[in-house]
């Protein structure tokens, strides 16, 4: 007798986690805009937002921990709850990078726009993908998509690196703009921070769909060989 | 202490209908292993093989080869034998309901001649003990019939009774199926402690139940069994598709 009644439930608890996951990218997608335009309205639209995230987080962590206490899910179900718990939380810290983003631009405002030499819309443009593709593995339970955003981090971290090296040169060279030079190298400290929490939940996709653990650089290839030793 | 047991192309039949299907499994000494899978699947048929319960019913056979530890089940060794080193524990508590609880205990000691009766208090309190029944029973178990107990209770003198001629191997076929969490749990931890001196093979239905007490898990389907791994990989990360379809629920 197939458990139909929890496997709605689990479909229930998927369509809710990918609603928090509209609104986290939303959320990214709002602060970067409103960074490249300085528009306060689009600021405002993300700290309001927040609210809705938070709730959003509380619900699905309420709803995996009645399946763990009622259900008791074993096997790919088991992997799939623990993900999806993993994935909210890291959906929740990419709505406060948002926030953070959203409250760095409405510092900037107030300041005389500044020219400087970092392309933060390519970041935020390379960001905004790494969060849509790991949803997208989420959705279509592939692992390979996943393994794609692990890739995509390297990629954002140089950019974060490069930044920091431009941007601390030109605060020695333009003291005029440091505020303005700080503020984008925040912003773009924000984005590598939503990158990472991306890359975490491709790792749990991973972990979901494949039982193997990749984090801290492990990567399936090794995970499986670990598991075959260890089960030798 | 416990012993190993080997089977190799375990084959076994009902008349002309087969229940097992070249099983193959290696049992580890001092351990619990599970044995799951849905009902008529073989697994009670696979445990009443090893110590040829089986062969008690009409017209079962069965064929290939069951070491238990150096003894060769199938070759050259009397059912008794292999019964003195294989203790089993069924689904439906059956203590002798005219014998006292001591009696109980004693009862496979002194049906094969042992009357010494400063050992056999000795043997029948260490069994109960281990059991975890000696507390609950020392003041009556010469005056009070074992089926004055409750479930939970009898299915504990039960193990006491297996446990009292020093079985190597511990067999129990669904322990737990008729009894309340509470008794359940105590036979959980019972398994637990029991495996520092024999082997166990647990049938089992309840699927925590297994992952709780079992180091290694055989999942059986229609007479074959499928996987046989550690507990922990089996209801985490299974490697064939019917043994997850199966603890998942998505049949069975």
């Amino acid at each position: 007798m197939a458990r139909t009644r929890f496997l709605q439930e689990l479909d229930e608890l998927r369509a809710r986690l990918l609603r928090m996951g509209g609104l986290a990218e939303q959320a990214v997608d709002r602060a970067c805009q409103a960074y490249i335009e300085r528009d306060l309205t689009r600021c405002r639209m993300v700290l309001e937002g927040e609210t809705q995230i938070n709730l959003t987080e509380r619900e699905i962590d309420e709803m995996a921990f009645d399946l763990l206490a009622m259900q008791q899910p074993m096997a790919v179900d088991l992997r799939f709850i623990l993900a999806v718990t993993k994935i909210n939380a890291d959906l929740e810290r990419v709505g406060d990078q948002a926030v953070n983003i959203a409250e760095r631009v409405m510092d900037m405002v107030d300041l005389p726009k500044a020219d400087l030499p970092v392309d933060i819309p390519r970041m935020a443009a390379a960001v905004s993908a790494m969060v849509r593709r790991a949803l997208e593995s989420f959705i279509e339970g592939k692992a390979e998509l996943a393994q794609a955003v692990l890739e995509m981090d390297n990629v954002v971290d140089r950019m974060k690196d490069e930044a920091f090296i431009v941007l601390v040169k030109s605060m020695n060279e333009h003291p005029e703009t440091t505020r303005q030079a700080l503020d984008a190298l925040l912003v773009a400290r924000n984005l590598e921070r939503v990158a990472d929490h991306a890359t975490n939940i491709a790792e749990d996709v991973i972990f979901w769909v494949r039982g193997a653990d990749v984090r801290h650089n492990v990567t399936p290839e090794h995970a499986e060989h670990q598991e075959v030793t260890d089960s030798h | 202490m416990g012993v190993g047991i080997q089977v190799d192309k375990l084959n076994a039949w009902f008349g002309k209908t087969q229940a097992l299907h070249d099983i193959n499994m290696t049992v580890a000494a001092n351990h619990a292993t599970a044995v799951i899978g849905p009902s008529g699947c073989g697994k009670s048929t696979f445990v009443r093989c090893l110590n040829r319960m089986h062969e008690t019913v009409p017209e079962a056979r069965a064929t290939g080869r069951v070491r238990i530890g150096e003894l060769d089940v199938y070759n050259g060794t009397s059912a008794v034998q292999i019964r003195r080193r294989i203790g089993m524990v069924f689904q439906k508590a059956n203590p002798f309901p005219t014998m006292s609880i001591y009696d109980n205990v004693a009862a496979g000691l002194t049906l094969n001649g042992f009357h010494d009766r400063k050992h056999l208090d000795e043997i029948v309190e260490r069994s109960l003990r281990l059991s975890a029944l000696w507390e609950e029973v020392k003041d009556t178990a010469r005056k009070k019939s074992g089926a004055s107990l409750s479930g939970g209770q009898q299915q504990r003198l039960c193990i006491a009774r297996a446990i009292a001629v020093e079985p190597q191997v511990l067999l129990m076929d669904e322990p737990c199926s008729a009894l309340d969490p509470i008794s359940t749990g105590k036979i959980e931890e019972l398994i637990f402690q029991l495996k520092e001196k024999f082997t166990i093979v647990i049938v089992t239905h309840n699927m925590q139940q297994a992952s709780r007490v079992a180091e290694f898990t055989g999942f059986f389907l229609l007479g074959k069994l499928i996987e046989f791994d550690k507990t922990e990989k089996i209801f985490t990360t299974p490697s064939d598709k019917r043994t997850e379809d199966y603890i998942t629920g998505r049949f069975g």
